[in-house]
């Protein structure tokens, strides 16, 4: 007879019986012969090409029509409160001040008692300040081909203001320091039907899920590629999506439920991600494709 | 005869060897509250996929570098449970093996839970040379059978890998296709087909 | 009401560039919205372009052209200050005119 012992302290969450009972052991895979695998780096012609468009398009990019937008709301007295962005949110830099503050987030935001990331912290002011109703902000929050709310423009109002800036998220503010953390454990936290966590995909160098290139989120030139170019104007449909916006669309791929608008689940991915990429120049909002 | 133990902290310091230090603990527990707080059923991607099973778990506390025993044994246990089809055929038809490995769709929110689900192999395999617009997460299978031949043994091995990866490779990045579900007895053998048959443009 | 156009207009030696982006929907009629129904068309039918008081374009585009569109040309014979005068037309009779001096 003979007994096992099942780890269980680490294991509570355990709920499907993965560890099954069966003592014999795993059979070794054939062996395979010396595995010849062709050049697996195909000239990605599509993608350069891409890029050189990409780059045109930057000199006139349609975001800036959102950002028209996102001024004009900014500074006008708007919502149940009647009073204007400009003149009652700090994005941490003081309120009304946004030269640079997209960069600058996410941060701890004292009177909020939360780190948040910017699209969340201007949510907080529309509800806190201006009096509009979360829920109400929260029913539609990204944009489709024929409606683009009012975050989305103010977003990338703002993030247009930290144009050519480095990203500087404070991280030794304890509490951007413990959202870092979480957030790091967040993108490493596999689940859901496929065992896929945001690692799985963005935690090493040089991968691709067919030809699109894969940043790897640990590094700060492979962070910053999932930071630059958001909030970016999508060609496909014209769309203007913000970074919040690109965290769920992560999650679904990883086939995971759908996070909440403006939780602290996405700030915190955020703070991990965009800290990482710190002291990179951020070139303001994008296009892509 | 076997019998279970099941020991809620006695057994914490068989893991801690492998495990990191508390305060990564402490960090794991808050990123696992907040992701249960702050996430929302749509879909057919329910809140349940938020848990991890007990192989996930282990995944994820050991930073996917499970101490060698606990590998071993779990890796068997995986393996037992792939169930091999009736008739003992384990080759399908390869042409329908390359749709399937061209499909990646499938359990996302916008996904309609009635279609039937995709390989996605391509997303992360090079596979047949003539698709060039192939992933580079898992390794190439460009002439998998050619190199390893389609022996009884070999033709079990693929099946059983795309049943269930992790009774290879327990932390394995590739899914458990058979064993969530995603894909039926019919699916992995034209798949395995598109691996092994020697018409498969894989192997030519 | 239509959204506003942003024009840039700025002087390189004798040459001067502008850059039009135009805010609409740009709708082909061929689209159908999640529910399956058509999306009616909706795009812009005719465009001109003003420049110190002397048209320089007037174009008809049609559903073509892109959602948010961007023009862009060099011309000769501007100076700086000239007038940029953009208005355009929808085939729902909407309208809008931008303007901006050369800089």
């Amino acid at each position: 007879m003979k007994y096992r012992i099942l780890v269980l302290a680490a294991l509570a969450l355990a709920t499907q019986p993965a560890v099954a009972q069966n003592k014999r052991p795993a059979a070794k895979p054939p062996a395979a012969k010396a595995v010849q695998v062709p050049a697996a780096e195909v000239k990605d012609a599509a993608t350069l090409e891409f890029e050189k468009f990409r780059a045109e398009m930057e000199d006139s990019n349609p975001a800036e029509l959102f950002e028209m937008k996102g001024e004009e709301q900014w500074k006008s007295k708007r919502g149940p409160k009647n009073v204007a962005l400009a003149e009652s949110c700090d994005l941490g830099l003081g309120v009304g001040k946004i030269e640079g503050a997209y960069v600058r987030m996410p941060r701890y935001f004292a009177d909020a008692d939360a780190v948040m990331d910017a699209e969340r912290r201007i949510v907080w002011c529309m509800v806190e300040k201006q009096g509009f109703k979360f829920d109400d902000i929260a029913k539609q929050p990204f944009a489709n081909e024929t409606f683009t709310p009012d975050i989305t423009n103010l977003v990338t109002y703002v993030a247009g203001h930290s144009r050519n800036m480095k990203l500087d998220v404070p991280l030794k503010d304890p509490k951007v320091h413990e959202a870092y953390e979480i957030g790091k454990e967040i993108a490493a936290y596999r689940a859901g039907p496929y065992d896929f966590s945001c690692n799985t995909c963005h935690g090493s160098d040089g991968k691709r899920i067919r030809m699109q290139n894969l940043p790897n989120l640990s590094t700060p030139t492979g962070a910053m590629g999932g930071v630059q170019g958001w909030p970016g104007y999508r060609m496909t449909g014209g769309i203007m999506l913000t970074h919040q916006w690109r965290m769920g669309d992560c999650f679904r791929q990883q086939r995971f439920p759908q996070p909440k608008y403006a939780s602290d689940a996405v700030s915190y991915l955020l703070t991990y991600m965009i800290g990482n990429a710190n002291g990179q120049v951020y070139k303001g909002p994008g296009i892509k494709r | 005869m076997t019998k279970k133990i099941l020991l809620a902290v006695l057994a914490a310091p068989l893991l801690t060897a492998a495990l990191p230090a508390a305060a990564d603990a402490d960090y794991r527990a808050k990123a696992v509250a907040t992701l249960k707080k702050d996430f929302q059923p749509r879909g057919q991607a329910s809140l349940d996929r938020l848990a991890e099973d007990g192989l996930q778990t282990v995944c994820n506390r050991t930073g996917n570098k499970p101490p060698e025993y606990l590998a071993k044994q779990m890796e068997a246990d995986q393996l037992a449970g792939v169930k091999y089809p009736a008739d003992g055929k384990l080759m399908g038809d390869w042409r329908e093996g390359e749709k399937l490995a061209q499909s990646g769709r499938g359990f996302t929110w916008t996904d309609n839970p009635g279609l039937p689900v995709g390989g996605n192999c391509y997303n992360c395999h090079q596979i047949a040379p003539k698709e060039t617009s192939f992933g580079t997460v898992g390794p190439s299978l460009y002439q998998f059978g050619k190199l390893r031949g389609n022996s009884p043994d070999m033709q079990k091995y693929a099946y059983s890998k795309i049943w269930n990866s992790k009774a290879y490779n327990l932390c394995s990045e590739m899914p458990r296709f058979g064993h969530v579900g995603a894909l039926g007895e019919k699916q992995i053998k034209d798949l395995v087909a598109l691996l092994l048959d020697p018409e498969s443009p894989v192997n030519k | 009401m239509a959204d506003p156009m942003k024009i840039r207009a700025s002087l390189k030696g004798d040459v001067a560039e502008i850059r039009i982006l135009m805010s609409h929907a740009m709708e082909t009629g061929q689209r159908k919205d999640a529910a399956g129904a058509t999306v009616p068309p909706h795009f812009i039918q005719s465009m001109t372009v003003t420049v110190g008081g002397k048209k320089v374009i007037d174009g008809q585009i049609g559903t073509s052209v892109s959602r948010n569109p961007v023009f862009g040309f060099k011309m000769k014979g501007a100076k700086v200050g000239d007038k940029v005068v953009v208005n355009w037309v929808d085939n729902k009779g909407d309208k809008r005119t931008d303007e901006v001096a050369v800089a």
